[in-house]
């Protein structure tokens, strides 16, 4: 079926009555061309992209719980191509324009906002690496301005630029960055994967990889053993489980980020501002609650949820940049679960195992990187060569120390960013 | 969170930093296998995991927190100058 | 309508307050629902999506409906619950999305077009033509969308923050609380009592309950009178705890009370967090609706809110009232109202084995099907076991029976447990470590179990504690069974609504199912159902019953969504207090602060510090005429700079040298007691970490000193090396950053000005190039260091930080009458610039010692942290990008840093970029512009020319690569 206004107003006058699923729950079957395993953003778009670009659709993707259930379901719908080094860069500026035509592509309406994203630096230091930053972008041929202290004020007049602790200095905008919703993003892929033939099985968990002689034969699951030419582990939060369940041993340590929703609030904030000194960005979804976050909490955990001394910063450096939202109420707080690789960037590579596909190490870009990810992911299995957007999400990169992406600086090893 | 420090008893976790797993440092100034284990490759646990904590904002001690990185319930913790048998 | 002799109000106070405009008035105890009930307001609100009138619906912090914007301007605070707001003189308040007005609201329309805004419409449209999404269709969503409005002012409201330790945390001042906090102070455990209203007692206060003889709310108030009095015990009223956390940790907001008299200062508020050896959840239980077509009609409220505001506020919630229920609670409600003299038009009961002891009207098996009013209900459909029948009332008090407020116990990621017998979900058991639940919120319905539970929790914990608790009678109060019929929704014409905040009926939850949608999760997220302000408290329950019956699954099969933290939502002002200015982050002020402030020199922040960027002379309007002047006084005469925010650790101890070693590139074991020396750290990535320099102060005593920006890094670095990766080695490191105050002298002049403050010249004629040793000024032991940061000779003297004005002062004035004078942080860049020195900007995290042409400072004579990570093959390739200088040669003489280079005649793309520009300055001591930067394979193409492009500045410039450092590469000004 496909969605439209006219659709809308025909089954509105007709009773809401022929509205159908938007995926078919389907029962496992013995053996497919491709397993992929974990139903989040990731997973649906690269089955999506199989089927579509590739036209591989006996292809199963196995959720332990329901579709969308982890960090697509729990982020803060930030979408942007806004790096500096090569690898991220021309990554996510390839799957900046992927969004810019989803919509359309998965005839789902997931809310691709392009309202901009704007840095904020408080010194020359920060200011001359958002130069290095926003002149990467143009070089990849992405969008990115410079402000001054001035062009923040006529676009954000509302931080405090009069007596703030760690004075705006100016920002790196990106008129082309902004947020989706981001349910539809997984219901939309979903749903294209779906209609397209691939099998999507809820309540599956995989329990075992099957491993014959150095090559991938299927998964053990809860729902019975299912035989597969090639397996995909697209499970970011519990990567290191699943790895582990083909012996491998991953550069991933799971983390806890908070983020914040207050209560519906009519438009006050248009952009997506983030405040480095602070570890703090905000943006105001169309329901009109403020959405915001900050740093993780700092230890390992899987516990999808976070204390209160990362909760208080996040606010205090809300109050410091933008004193306006003291009134609005937090009526939410959630966490999710990091996979954190030692630089911070992710990886999409083949397993040392054969026909085994690792997609992992998501940081905290894997919302913006879903289209983009799905679509590198979907061209590895499909012709065992990484898409020429995703060359340098290498695994062995750490090994080597060749193509480091430690996009904010801080080290590549863990727990630096 | 609340971390007993060995000395200087219960503390909130605002006062500590962490660094990830108790890894023992291994031999040799060779890059080796055993090094790129130790930097980035990690048994990851859903449940207990040892772990090196700073106590940057009181004592300034190195901690071995064993801790449920699921629950996040602290079962010990030792200082980890006392682990490394100093 | 107000009911004489009820209510707990004081009806001698009376207080004056305006709604949209209109004054009214109401008496002191009031909340502004109760005043405007009182007043016969029954609309205060709009739902979000259809814009439906609402009146209140509850009396307490889970309204859903009566949200309203209160003060004017900067004070502006959108979406206060009118069911908690305190009432006192002058109260404005505001209804909020509506317009033009509360009683006619043009986007009402939004109903009628219902048929077509079902759950999830907008994900179905909105797609053509794509351009109109971010053009027309979201800005119109927007604008539709949200509730109150911020005022868009800085938040005037001060908070404050504060910890709370204690034995036992009790949360909810209710029955059960007050018996758990009276068990466990008599047993000697440090109590706090944490109750969300504004006075103790629960439910008592809001029933005709007798406890011991008495009425219940005197009852409570006795309690708190007596509680108040133990100096174990804490009571903390207005206080509602938001949310468990780790550790028996939990955070908690108190609101202060409105209009506190000769306090017209005080903070709004405190968010407190409080750490407690044991907590016991008291609280309590929220009553829920049924979904019955048009069950959104402003005149439909719970039962126990109709007691409530009958009882506590003596308030008629109106003329005739229906009473529907599934539950035995709903009948005293029929008892309390007839006692008042209210009319009850009838008892209708789900329940066919439902028996009435009142007076009235009575339908067992019967229920309610429908609404009928133009701005609230003025009628009622029910259908019996005998047909339809429409009742004139003007009120629906309904019951769909309780729901034990489980949410704290839940919030470390527990479920709750389905409860069969109850018709509800109990708190999971130990979820939270150390927590007990009691009462009503335990699925103890009656006063006597809530007391019983509650003493028998709050025993339970003083136990734990190791306490022992003296017996403690158990007040008499009634006791009672429970009986519910479950009952979740009642079929009929028209939309019934399950989530009214955000317009949510049991059509959208079938919808989203069909849509298979079919997981709790989906249909929230589908729907949107429990995601608006009450977080879903009246109505998750009864939505999730609808799904379970929608997917033929059961109650506890379906399972719920997350409990998340905060239990009420809480201010970010509140949460983040003192965060707003200066107060954000602590401002470190080095000794020489004022003296530098007083010579007009403007402060830039570094780091937490803040530094003087140039000290500008008469005549000089732009920083660059300062900064050019400083530059040519320190290579020509003398300059003086604070460098006291580098990071200073002493490092003491038998193994201090071997521990340097091993913290440093290079080797600190040969350095010869009385000498200095530049080093290298790495991090164990192999890249590199922080430079400075290491001064042998001793055999076993050496001063390490770290960059500004890294100088915490580097001492937890420190920390970890000395006390997890060389615990044997007898060696400690101290921050003294602190303790010293350490100025850099440097220029040809530079021992004129220190001849003059030193007590002893000949220390400073002995003291070689890269020296150091004591000194004394004015009898003051100070250390002198000859380094060098500009390339001219140059010392470092560094005093007690107590001494660190005067010394700053005696320097600077000394430099001045030789010609020179104090320097800021521009004129040192540039400085280091032209030496080639890096900082920072050029160790920016990312590059190795191999990168900065430094690979030679890596020893390979001895073991270093860093080391193995270093000699990977991918971090020694020459192709890296590497450390160069820069200077224009072409038409184009700018140079600015974040520019990326490029072969000369290549096209500026990511494909071929070849490096970028960290650092660049006009060099006044060359007369021309130079810079820094890492190039691919840089040191193998001096001589060469690049273009250097900023695409975002609109430059490009043609520069020739060289090696970085322009004056006196040789040294020899240094050494001299």
């Amino acid at each position: 079926m496909r969605f439209s206004a006219l659709r809308i107003l025909k089954e509105g006058l007709t009773g809401n009555k022929g509205w159908q699923a938007h995926w078919r729950d389907a029962e496992p079957k013995p053996a497919y061309d491709v397993i992929i395993i974990g139903g989040g953003g990731h997973g649906l778009a690269t089955a999506h992209y199989l089927a579509k670009r590739h036209g591989i659709t006996n292809v199963a993707v196995l959720e332990k719980g329901y579709l969308g259930g982890g960090n697509i379901g729990r982020n803060t719908t930030i979408v942007r191509a806004n790096y500096g080094l090569p690898g991220n860069s021309e990554f996510y500026s390839h799957s900046l324009k992927l969004w810019e035509g989803l919509e359309q592509d998965l005839n789902y309406n997931v809310m691709m906002s392009q309202r901009g994203v704007l840095n904020l630096c408080h010194s020359d230091g920060q200011r001359d690496a958002f130069a290095r930053r926003g002149n990467a972008m143009r070089n990849q041929g992405d969008d990115a301005e410079l402000l001054d202290r001035e062009g923040v004020r006529k676009l954000v007049p509302f931080l405090d630029f009069d007596n703030a602790r760690f004075p705006v200095y100016g920002g790196l905008y990106h008129a082309r960055g902004g947020t989706a919703r981001h349910d539809a993003v997984a219901w939309g892929f979903a749903r294209s994967a779906s209609d397209r033939g691939v099998d999507l099985i809820q309540n599956c968990a995989v329990t075992g990889i099957d491993i014959e002689g150095g090559r991938v034969r299927g998964v053990q699951t809860s729902r019975g053993a299912i035989k597969a030419k090639k397996v995909a582990i697209v499970v970011a939060g519990r990567s290191s489980q699943v790895a582990a369940m083909a012996g491998l041993r991953l550069p991933i340590e799971s983390h806890v980020l908070q983020a914040f929703v207050t209560e519906g609030l009519k438009p006050c904030l248009d952009h997506v501002v983030t405040f480095g000194m602070g570890h703090f960005y905000i943006s105001q979804s169309d329901k009109g609650g403020l959405v915001f976050g900050g740093d993780l909490d700092f230890y390992p955990s899987y516990a999808a949820r976070g204390n209160l001394p990362m909760a208080e910063h996040v606010m205090e450096a809300g109050m410091a940049m933008v004193p306006m939202i003291g009134q609005a109420r937090v009526l939410r707080s959630w966490g999710g679960i990091m996979d954190m690789s030692p630089d911070g960037s992710p990886v999409i590579d083949r397993a040392p195992v054969d026909g085994l596909y690792l997609n992992c190490g998501w940081c905290y870009g894997g919302f913006k990187a879903v289209p983009g990810s799905g679509d590198a992911l979907a061209h590895l299995i499909a012709t065992d060569n990484p898409h020429p957007a995703a060359t340098r999400l290498r695994l062995d990169r750490f090994a080597t120390g060749a193509g480091l992406m430690d996009e904010e600086a801080t080290g590549s090893q863990h727990n630096l960013h | 969170m609340r971390i007993p420090c060995p000395l200087c008893g219960m503390r909130d976790l605002r006062e500590f930093s962490v660094r990830g797993a108790a890894l023992p440092e291994p031999e040799g100034a060779a890059w080796s296998a055993a090094w790129d284990d130790y930097l980035h490759n990690r048994d990851n646990p859903a449940g207990e995991s040892r772990e090196f904590w700073y106590h940057g904002q009181g004592c300034g001690a190195w901690l071995v927190v064993t801790r449920d990185t699921v629950t996040h319930e602290i079962a010990d913790v030792v200082l980890a100058g006392a682990e490394a048998g100093a | 309508m107000r009911i004489d002799g009820k209510g707990r109000i004081d009806r001698t106070r009376r207080v004056s307050f305006s709604f949209d405009g209109h004054r009214h008035t109401g008496f002191s105890g009031d909340t502004l629902a109760s005043a405007l009930l009182a007043d016969g307001v029954r609309v205060m609100g709009r739902s979000f999506k259809y814009h439906r009138p609402r009146g209140a619906m509850t009396a307490g912090s889970e309204e859903p409906n009566a949200l309203v914007t209160l003060g004017l301007g900067a004070a502006q605070v959108p979406n206060c619950r009118a069911t908690t707001t305190e009432l006192h003189e002058g109260l404005v308040a505001r209804s909020q999305n509506r317009w033009p007005s509360l009683g006619f609201d043009v986007l009402a329309v939004n109903d009628l077009m219902a048929p077509f805004f079902g759950a999830g419409f907008y994900y179905k449209t909105f797609m053509w033509p794509r351009a109109f999404w971010e053009k027309v269709y979201e800005p119109a969503i927007r604008r539709a969308a949200g509730l109150g409005a911020l005022s868009g002012q800085p938040a005037e409201d001060r908070y404050e923050r504060a910890y709370a330790h204690c034995d036992l945390l009790v949360i909810g001042g209710g029955p059960a609380g007050l018996m758990a906090a009276l068990a466990a102070a008599e047993a000697g455990a440090d109590v706090i009592l944490a109750e969300e209203d504004v006075a103790l007692g629960g439910r008592l206060l809001a029933e005709t309950e007798e406890v011991d003889g008495q009425d219940g709310g005197d009852w409570a108030a006795e309690m708190a009178a007596r509680l108040g009095a133990m100096p174990n015990v804490r009571i903390m009223t207005r206080t509602a705890v938001t949310g468990a956390y780790d550790g028996g940790t939990f955070g908690a907001l108190e609101r202060t009370a409105p209009d506190i008299e000769g306090r017209p200062h005080a903070p709004a508020g405190c968010f407190w967090r409080i750490a407690a050896r044991r907590a016991v959840l008291a609280a309590g239980a929220l009553e829920r609706p049924v979904a019955f077509p048009n069950n959104d009609r402003p005149g439909v409220m719970m039962a126990g809110a109709v007691r409530a505001y009958l009882n506590r506020w003596g308030v008629a919630a109106g003329r005739s009232v229906l009473v529907f229920g599934n539950n035995d609670s709903a009948h005293r409600t029929v008892a309390d109202l007839q006692e008042a003299g209210v009319h009850v038009a009838a008892l209708v009961d789900a329940r066919a084995h439902a028996t009435c002891g009142h007076d009235v009207a009575f339908y067992p098996g019967a229920q309610v099907t429908g609404t009928a009013g133009r701005r609230g209900v003025e009628a009622v459909c029910i259908a019996t076991a005998r047909g339809e029948e429409r009742i004139a009332a003007d009120t629906v008090a309904v019951s769909g029976g309780w729901n034990p407020t489980v949410h704290l116990a839940c919030h470390t990621g527990a479920r709750p447990v389905w409860d069969d017998r109850l018709a509800a979900f109990l708190p999971p058991e130990g979820a939270v470590p150390g927590m007990r639940v009691a009462g009503a919120a335990a699925g103890h319905f009656s006063t006597r179990a809530c007391l019983k539970s509650g003493l028998a929790e709050g025993r339970h914990a003083a136990k734990d504690l190791g306490l022992k608790a003296p017996a403690t009678d158990l007040p008499p109060a009634s006791d009672g069974s429970f009986d519910i019929l479950p009952l979740w929704q009642v079929e009929g014409r028209g939309r019934a609504w399950l989530d009214f905040q955000n317009d949510v009926t049991v059509k959208d939850v079938e919808l989203a199912a069909r849509e298979n949608f079919r997981s709790v999760e989906h249909m929230k997220r589908y729907t949107t159902q429990g995601m608006a302000p009450d977080q879903g408290k009246n109505s998750n329950v009864g939505a999730l019953a609808v799904l379970a019956e929608a997917t033929g699954r059961s109650i506890p099969a379906t399972g719920t969504t997350t409990f998340r933290p905060p239990f009420v939502p809480v201010p970010i002002a509140a949460m983040g207090a003192g965060g707003k200015g200066k107060t954000f982050a602590p401002e470190r002020f080095t000794t020489s602060h004022a003296g530098t402030i007083r010579r007009g020199a403007p402060m830039i922040e570094a780091g937490l510090w803040y530094r003087p960027s140039y000290f500008p002379r008469k005549g000089e309007t732009h920083w660059r005429q300062s900064c050019d002047r400083e530059v040519m006084m320190v290579r020509e005469a003398v300059g003086v700079c604070d460098v006291s925010t580098l990071g200073k650790i002493d490092v003491q101890g038998p193994d201090a040298a071997q521990f340097l070693d091993f913290l440093y590139t290079n080797a600190m074991s040969k350095l010869a007691p009385g000498r200095v020396r530049y080093g290298l750290m790495l991090r164990e990535d192999g890249h590199v970490m922080d430079d400075g320099t290491c001064a042998r102060l001793a055999e076993d005593h050496f001063l390490v000193t770290t960059t500004t920006a890294a100088a915490g890094a580097v001492m937890r670095h420190a920390d970890f090396a000395g006390q997890v990766l060389r615990p044997g080695w007898d060696a400690r490191a101290v921050s003294v950053t602190e303790q010293w105050a350490q100025f850099a002298v440097a220029g040809p002049r530079a021992r004129d000005v220190l001849a003059d403050v030193l007590d002893d010249q000949g220390a400073l004629d002995d003291l070689p190039f890269m020296g150091c040793g004591p000194v004394a000024v004015g009898g003051v032991a100070a250390r002198l260091f000859r380094i060098s940061f500009s390339g001219e000779t140059g010392y470092e003297i560094a005093v007690p930080a107590r001494f660190g004005a005067s010394l700053f002062e005696a320097l600077v004035t000394r430099a001045e009458s030789l010609g020179g004078g104090a320097y800021g942080m521009e004129a040192l860049n540039v400085l280091r610039i032209e030496k080639g020195f890096i900082t920072h900007a050029e160790i920016h995290g990312r590059v190795t010692a191999f990168d900065v042409g430094m690979q030679g400072m890596m020893s390979r004579k001895k073991d270093f942290i860093g080391k193995p990570a270093a000699s990977r093959e991918g971090l020694m390739d020459e192709g890296r990008e590497q450390l160069v200088g820069l200077k224009p040669v072409g038409a184009v003489k700018e140079l600015l840093p974040g520019s990326h280079l490029f072969n000369e005649a290549a096209e500026p793309v990511a494909a071929n970029d070849q490096g970028y520009i960290t650092s660049a300055c006009y060099s006044p001591t060359l007369g021309h512009v130079i810079g820094l930067g890492f190039l691919a394979r840089g040191r193998a193409r001096i001589g060469e020319r690049v273009r250097a492009v900023d695409h975002l500045r609109g430059s490009a410039t043609i520069c020739e690569v060289c090696a970085p450092g322009w004056v006196d590469p040789e040294g020899g000004r240094m050494r001299g």
